[in-house]
């Protein structure tokens, strides 16, 4: 601990005030209990509708691509077509996530589906999101079981499925969710905000999709 | 005098040492432009120079007793103008940080600042000037200096009244807010990034086809016209005021041919 | 690494003399500057965002103390270890041991320019630890030796012919015959490469651009993804960050956020964002065991309550670099230590002296396009300033040009000499400058006349034909007033 007194001591001492400082720990106390939000962009700030459309456009400029489908019952086939557009084998990895789970996938006879984490050797992922954000086109996904993080980076290609009901209008209202669902000031192991499929631009500021992250994004969004 | 007699400002022209060493004519070009504008102007002789070479290199002591100096041969005046965006910001900008906590001079910095002006600023945005009665045949080229750009906000004061110049047609230049590497004593300290940095700024200037180079402060004048010169370009260089004020019979920056 | 900077200049030479590294700098010009200029005009509020970002940081800063203890009290109530380290050595250490404790042979690294500021890949080598670069341009600059020439591009000063000759040089298991002219065959063959290694590693280390104290939580930003593999494969995940990243709160996080990416590259978001807290919990099927958190302090609580205080309000993103005419033209490795451009003309003065770094400051012109990008408005013209001010306390500077310095000061400070003597010079200057009106070399004048040519004196000093001017009025004037 010698490292941690000498650190906080000559922090201390820089900033002249001593450890009981009480207004300074009364202002922190307040800001950690509050989260107050900051300068939200209007550019979200949209009725429900209105939102999706946002989220959905600012989502293709990134490279994701998007397709909406009426209802869950939907999903399986469009990933079924997803695959085969892309000239992808007809096989995917998904978790344990309850509402992927309740899908109608026995109607796509010939799709092989791998469960639990992915172990590199998966062309195509399917997770479901979290939310969404429509300020940025981004996606919020959290680890567990449900959704392992691996299969948000190890696939080729990493198929979403998000109710179209989670996409709120910035960053702030995921984080309020993230609060309500796992509780004040805790987290999952992984919060996972993806913004359009991995890219670099190391070589000669040229930018290329897929670097070390799935080469596409696809979203497939229910309802709405 | 009678009482119709509009208020005429009186204004201390900051000639600043470039302008008063190298190129007098921008000085009376400024003079004539202020008195165009409804003012008076008068020159305080216990000027030299701001004090950024001091100031730039480290030395407070002696910035700070040059600028008290300067403050004291100004502060009477309604307005404080110079032909340089560098120098108006040293002014208007640091004098007053240089004397922060200071219980005597910083007020007195703090209000002879808020007098000091760039000239063309001073021209558009203090006396509302519209358009000049000058004429310059060919098309001219403008760079904004980083000082008077980003410390002064000049960018579209100089803009508006070339565009009443009879016969001046701006062609504007790619990467116009890009510094052109003069810096002050930066240039002699580091020669080689200082010419490095000129090079792309002479070959913009030479892209827009332009037969004058325009600026607002004669230093980095001086270094692209010192380059262009070198480099045996035929763009001609010169400060604003003298195209404002119509006083471009005599030689460019750097001579003719 | 070492430390170059105390002969920037000639490594400022060598680098304008350079064809390869002038070719690629072309890229910086074109490439980051239009981007972040179509980012930000799209967001309305990208100024009130900075402004908010600036309090944020100024707020943790002054209570720095505070929000270290409640960070370091969440990471472990999250199943995490803080490591407090004051130095570099002593984070090299705690690394190293975690790293031994874990039986580790190979270690992943996503991109941290704070393993690059302890020298970790060189200390890992010697102790019989493989470092492997997984972000693209790390990975390319490890192959060759070299280190970062820029804190968010590390081979921005490289050329695809470069990187096609590394990689076949150290590819040598590949076909000789295959593809490698453009940049996707390049990043391809990275992949495959770099996906090996993401599974062989034991450990994994990434830096971070927040931590946040109200969870425990770091956070990473990066666009290749390279990170993520790098923090959720290997059993064993080391945090490395100095003690600056502290932000109270998510919400102060995603406020910051905002103004990062788009100073960066001129994206809206980065395309992963990750939060990390603690290591994998009881029904996580992925995820490392061990989460480490390494606080480093290195020099950075001596710069609270300075005039340099507000250089750790920098985010990295490498914008005030990205415009920085200096830059541009020499690249990051002339600066001669791990941070170039603008923040490092401030920040490397306080980690490694300004003794050593004197240079860097000085290099600069003052435009002042950095602290006009600059996402956390920190002034940094004003803070090179305050280096030079110490440089000239301790006697620092050049003799000459301190001699040179004082002569001028000596007459700008007493307006009659100056006028006597410039009176008497002027004219004297003008006269020689001839018919032509310049110089091509001018005795002491070498600085100038070295690369362009030094325009001459109009004439007589502009004081002394306004006085002149003034004297004639007056007796005009006069008779005037006599006719009357």
């Amino acid at each position: 601990m010698s490292g941690r007194e000498a650190i906080l001591g000559k922090v201390r001492k820089s900033l002249g005030g001593g450890p009981n400082d009480a207004a300074r720990m009364v202002a922190v106390e307040a800001r950690l209990a509050k989260a107050p939000k900051g300068v939200i962009p209007e550019r979200g700030q949209l009725d429900e509708k209105a939102r999706r459309k946002l989220f959905v456009a600012m989502a293709e400029r990134v490279s994701a691509t998007v397709r909406q489908v009426k209802s869950y019952d939907d999903v399986p086939k469009a990933v079924a077509e997803y695959l085969r557009s892309r000239n992808l084998p007809a096989a995917i990895r998904v978790g344990a996530d309850k509402r992927l789970a309740k899908m109608p996938w026995a109607t796509q006879k010939a799709l092989s589906i791998k469960h639990g984490a992915s172990d590199g050797d998966d062309e195509a992922g399917v997770s479901h999101a979290f939310g969404a954000i429509a300020e940025s086109g981004t996606l919020a996904l959290t680890s567990g079981g449900d959704n392992p993080t691996t299969i948000n980076f190890l696939p080729e290609h990493h198929i979403v499925v998000l109710d179209a009901k989670d996409v709120a209008g910035d960053m702030e209202t995921v984080l309020a969710k993230v609060r309500r669902q796992f509780g004040k000031g805790e987290m999952p192991r992984t919060l996972n905000f993806i913004t359009g499929p991995s890219r670099s631009g190391d070589i000669e500021q040229k930018l290329l999709l897929g670097a070390h992250g799935p080469r596409a994004l696809h979203i497939i969004m229910v309802g709405g | 005098m009678n009482d119709q007699t509009p208020f005429r400002p009186r204004v201390g022209l900051f000639v600043t040492c470039l302008v008063d060493l190298f190129r007098p004519t921008i000085g009376f070009a400024a003079v004539k432009l202020i008195e165009e504008a409804g003012c008076t102007v008068e020159v305080p002789s216990a000027q030299t120079c701001c004090g950024q070479p001091a100031y730039n290199s480290g030395d407070r002591a002696d910035t700070k007793a040059i600028a008290k100096n300067t403050i004291q041969a100004f502060e009477e005046y309604d307005y404080i103008v110079a032909p340089s965006g560098s120098c108006a910001g040293m002014l208007k900008k640091h004098y007053p940080a240089l004397f922060k906590g200071d219980a005597k001079w910083e007020a007195r910095a703090t209000d002879f600042a808020g007098k000091v002006h760039e000239l063309v600023s001073f021209l558009v945005d203090v006396r509302g000037m519209q358009s000049v009665a000058a004429r310059f045949d060919g098309q001219v080229t403008y760079h904004d200096s980083c000082s008077g750009l980003r410390e002064l906000g000049v960018r579209a004061q100089p803009r508006a009244l070339l565009s009443t110049v009879e016969g001046l047609k701006l062609k504007e230049l790619k990467e116009a807010d890009v510094c052109c590497g003069f810096g002050g004593t930066f240039c002699v300290k580091y020669p080689d990034i200082s010419n490095g940095i000129v090079e792309k700024k002479t070959e913009r200037i030479e892209e827009t086809g332009a037969a004058t180079l325009l600026a607002g402060d004669l230093g980095c004048l001086m270094n692209m016209a010192g380059k262009l010169k070198r480099e045996g370009s035929a763009v001609e260089t010169r400060h604003v005021a003298e195209v404002l004020a119509g006083m471009t019979d005599g030689p460019p920056i750097g001579g003719r041919g | 690494m070492e430390i170059t900077s105390p002969r920037f200049k000639q490594n400022a030479r060598e680098a304008l003399a350079d064809p390869q590294l002038q070719k690629a700098m072309g890229n910086v010009r074109s490439g980051f500057i239009d981007k972040r200029q179509a980012a930000v005009e799209a967001l309305p509020e990208f100024d009130a965002l900075r402004d908010n970002a600036r309090a944020i940081k100024d707020h943790a800063l002054s209570n720095l103390d505070l929000y270290l203890e409640a960070y370091e009290a969440k990471v472990r109530a999250a199943g995490g270890f803080v490591h407090w380290a004051e130095t570099a050595e002593d984070a090299r250490t705690v690394i190293l041991d975690i790293c031994r404790a874990a039986g580790a042979r190979t270690v992943t690294k996503g991109k941290s320019m704070i393993t690059e500021e302890i020298g970790l890949n060189e200390f890992f080598e010697k102790n019989g630890v493989k470092p492997v670069e997984t972000d693209l341009g790390e990975y390319i600059i490890q192959l060759r030796g070299e280190h970062p020439s820029h804190i968010i591009a590390p081979a921005v000063h490289l050329n695809k012919e470069q990187v096609e000759a590394d990689f076949r040089r150290v590819h040598d298991h590949l076909p000789a015959s295959r593809d490698l002219s453009e940049p996707e065959a390049l990043l391809g063959e990275a992949r495959r490469v770099l996906r090996a290694a993401y599974f062989d590693a034991d450990v994994g280390i990434t830096g971070a651009n927040f931590l946040v104290a109200e969870t425990g939580s770091s956070i990473i930003v990066t666009n290749e993804g390279n990170g993520d593999l790098t923090q959720i494969l290997p059993k064993v995940h080391i945090v490395l960050a100095s003690l600056e990243k502290i932000v109270p709160t998510l919400e102060d996080a995603a406020q910051i956020l905002r103004v990062l990416a788009r100073s960066a590259t001129g994206q809206d978001m980065s395309v992963y964002t990750t939060v990390s807290t603690g290591p994998r919990r009881l029904d996580d099927p992925d995820g490392p065991e061990e989460y480490h958190v390494v606080l480093l302090d290195n020099g950075r609580s001596s710069m609270l309550g300075t005039e340099f205080q507000d250089m750790l309000r920098c985010i990295r993103c490498g914008a005030c670099m990205n415009h920085c005419p200096v830059y541009h033209e020499i690249g990051g490795h002339a600066y001669g230590w791990v941070y170039p451009g603008p923040m490092g003309a401030v920040l490397t003065p306080a980690l490694i002296g300004v003794d050593k770094a004197g240079h860097l400051p000085n290099a600069s012109t003052f435009c002042g396009r950095c602290e006009a990008v600059c996402p956390m408005r920190i002034p940094l013209p004003k803070m090179m300033r305050h280096w030079r001010e110490r440089e000239f306390e301790r006697g620092l500077n050049p003799a000459t040009a301190r001699g040179g310095l004082k002569l001028w000061a000596f007459f700008a400070k007493r307006p009659w000499l100056y006028r006597l003597t410039t009176s008497m010079a002027i004219p004297v200057l003008s006269l020689f400058g001839g018919r032509k009106g310049r110089f091509r070399f001018l005795p002491l004048a070498g600085g100038w006349t070295r690369h362009r040519d030094l325009p001459a004196p109009e004439s007589r000093t502009f004081m002394q034909q306004w006085r002149g001017r003034e004297a004639l009025k007056q007796e005009t004037g006069g008779k005037q007033g006599a006719a009357r």
